[in-house]
């Protein structure tokens, strides 16, 4: 079956003062139908900018190489109108701030039947219907009501959800959401991902969650990519990436979270150093200033994204850690 | 940890923050603190949690006279501060300092790091000879972990976490008996938020200073407090030990923190079964009768929207305080 996005090869460079800067350096993976993949890494880690090309979304300054197609639909340097038929219609994204992604002058009521008039040739009274349906979906109480409010009458958790409702109108096949809980209450950042385990477990649609938080990743997802100096370095099933992690920069991740669930642990494993600068990266291993376990490959050869397990990959020379969490060389 | 006189006492404090009217009736303030007391002792951490609005920063403020409180008693090693004037905080300032959320926003950008660190010294011991200056500054920059060669550099050539050091340096170069920590880490990328959250720990046990963790965020409140203070709304809804508070939550608001937060476990999180709030936080300027949890409280009763719960024991270790009508 083909996978609903099929990534290949792809690169992101985009031009500053200071000189160009490749903040997504060659990364394939697929996204298949149903699936819901947590991509995780740091800021500058390229997450992001890899789903905003997938979007065309890139900024002015940046070009992007490679390839990316919706169903076999290649997505890299398509037409402004032939994409504007499959983005906010099979493929939708939201963002982390709810405010700065809604129109504040206009009804929300207009927003969300924009796309069905649009895309789907919808009558508005009929979109009218389906909108107040959506907003029902994402249970957002008095929906008939709240149809003709504008943004600011909307709580931080509220408009998450007016911005969800937005993406899933159309009955996308592929939702990217990028952070969409971040900026929220902790108690509010429950309800939406409680909401988006629900809209996982009822359709048909693939879930792209890009986030730095592993916590939010753990529930949610079925697989995980992590995500460092703009390009993937361990992949794999949730639970994998989460209780056996191969890569030094995962395992690092996973043990600098302080744990709810673990009251013994008084000191967390921190990472030391800090993300290199894209511009000027070691000539091996991104991560080999930060790693504990850096030999002489490391620093002569980069490695390449390398499965070593069934559906598992990673960007190490090391064999990988054993049971004990011993390093294997 | 509570042996002793408190360094810090908090008795009643109130923060109110004048609105203007709309139009229909007389303005109500906004009351962002109402009514918190606590204590803090000498080489302990105490955590504030709480979410937007529930006037965890405000608390921080006001403690250090940052924000003048409308009432309410703040004693610092005996002596009432509160509504001191600038003149008057001087000789407390060199005791008490505050290191902010954003590294970048809180450091002068025209200062080199070496000058950021040690203008508190400028101000409190001007006489210091250039030689001394320097010696106090690159022992703290060690401390802190920064290296000596970076004491000639601009904080926009540092990165977050680095700024965050130079910030920590600076509140700790006087070696004030308490620091107010309010969300240091959480403009921070997680690999860098563990270095600065070890940071903190090594400092407090190598300097013997008192910390007031201000954060959003339980899992690293519980991991760095002794003791855990939960804000709501302005109010104190529980305060116990960091471990007690995890494992025997009593308040409602407290249990459903806990289980809001997500856990980076797979297994934990999928069988997990989460209390859900409903709604949001309500307006301070219009908070519920009673007890101002109620609105989202899934345990809620009748008698809850009369009268206010008293931050008590209730039936519990003496140091385990709860303002819940009907505590579990």
């Amino acid at each position: 079956m083909t996978p609903v996005l099929a990534v290949k090869d792809l690169s992101v460079r985009f031009s500053t003062p200071e000189g160009p800067v490749e903040a997504v350096s060659g990364v394939s993976f697929d996204i298949n139908l149903g699936e819901c993949v947590g991509i995780v890494g740091e800021s500058g880690s390229g997450k992001s900018q890899t789903f905003m090309t997938v979007m065309g979304l890139l900024a002015t300054n940046g070009k992007a190489t490679g390839s990316a197609k919706f169903k076999g639909d290649e997505l890299v340097g398509m037409k402004i109108d032939k994409l504007n038929k499959i983005r906010g219609s099979k493929m939708t994204m939201i963002f982390q701030d709810p405010m700065t992604s809604l129109t504040p002058h206009l009804k929300i009521s207009r927003q969300l039947t924009e796309v069905l008039v649009l895309h789907k040739g919808m009558s508005e009274r009929n979109a009218r219907a389906r909108a107040v349906q959506m907003l029902d979906r994402v249970k957002i109480p008095d929906a008939k009501r709240r149809l003709d409010q504008y943004p600011h009458e909307f709580s931080g958790g509220m408009r998450q959800r007016v911005m969800i409702a937005m993406a899933l109108i159309c009955e996308p096949e592929l939702l990217i959401a990028d952070e969409p809980s971040t900026a929220l209450d902790v108690t509010v950042q429950a309800q939406i991902l409680e909401l988006m385990q629900e809209l996982r477990a009822q359709g048909n649609m693939s879930i792209v969650m890009i986030t730095h938080d592993l916590g939010v990743v753990a529930g949610l997802c079925n697989r995980v990519m992590v995500m460092y100096a703009g390009e993937f370095c361990e992949t794999g099933a949730v639970d994998q990436i989460f209780h056996d992690p191969q890569h030094p920069y995962t395992r690092g991740l996973v043990g600098s979270i302080p744990r709810l669930d673990r009251p013994g642990e008084e000191r967390l494993t921190a990472i030391r150093g800090q993300p290199p600068n894209l511009q000027h990266l070691p000539k091996g291993c991104t991560f080999q200033e930060r790693c504990d376990f850096v030999f002489d490959r490391c620093i002569a050869e980069r490695p390449k994204l390398l499965g070593f397990a069934e559906g598992r990959a990673k960007t190490c020379h090391l064999k990988g850690f054993g049971p004990d969490k011993e390093v294997l060389r | 940890m509570s042996a002793g006189e408190p360094i810090l006492s908090i008795q009643d404090l109130k923060v109110y923050f004048p609105v203007r009217g709309s139009g229909f009736g007389a303005a109500r303030p906004l009351k962002a603190v109402d009514g918190v007391s606590f204590d803090v002792f000498a080489n302990e951490t105490l955590g504030i949690v709480g979410e937007s609005g529930s006037g965890k920063s405000t608390v921080g403020r006001a403690v250090l006279q940052l924000l003048k409180p409308t009432a309410g008693r703040v004693v610092w090693l005996g002596q009432n501060i509160a509504g001191y004037s600038r003149s008057q905080m001087k000789p407390y300032r060199r005791q008490m300092q505050i290191v902010f959320q954003d590294p970048l926003a809180s450091l002068n950008p025209r200062m080199t790091a070496g000058d950021i660190i040690a203008e508190p010294l400028d101000t409190f011991e001007p006489n210091l000879s250039a030689v001394e200056r320097k010696a106090h500054v690159q022992e703290i920059m060690d401390k802190v972990g920064l290296l000596p060669q970076m004491i000639n550099r601009y904080p926009h050539e540092f990165s977050g976490g680095q700024n965050q050091r130079i910030g920590i340096a600076r509140a700790m170069i006087l070696k004030p008996k308490l620091i107010v920590a309010d969300e240091p880490v959480s403009s921070l990328d997680v690999s860098i938020r563990a270095q600065i959250i070890n940071l903190l720990a090594d400092l407090q046990t190598e300097m013997g200073v008192a910390l007031i963790f201000i954060s959003h965020d339980l899992a690293i409140v519980r991991h760095v407090s002794h003791r855990v203070l939960v804000l709501y709304l302005g109010k104190v809804m529980e305060l116990a030990e960091a471990s007690v508070l995890l494992s025997r939550p009593r308040h409602p608001y407290t249990q459903a923190l806990l289980s809001a937060a997500p856990v980076p476990d797979p297994e934990i999180e999928r069988g997990k079964k989460r209390i859900l709030l409903e709604g949001d936080l309500p307006s301070p300027t219009n908070p519920p009768s009673g007890c101002v949890f109620r609105t989202r409280c899934p345990i809620a009763q009748a008698k809850c929207a009369k009268e206010i719960p008293a931050l008590e024991p209730r039936g519990g270790e003496a140091d385990h305080v709860v303002a819940c009508h009907f505590p579990s």
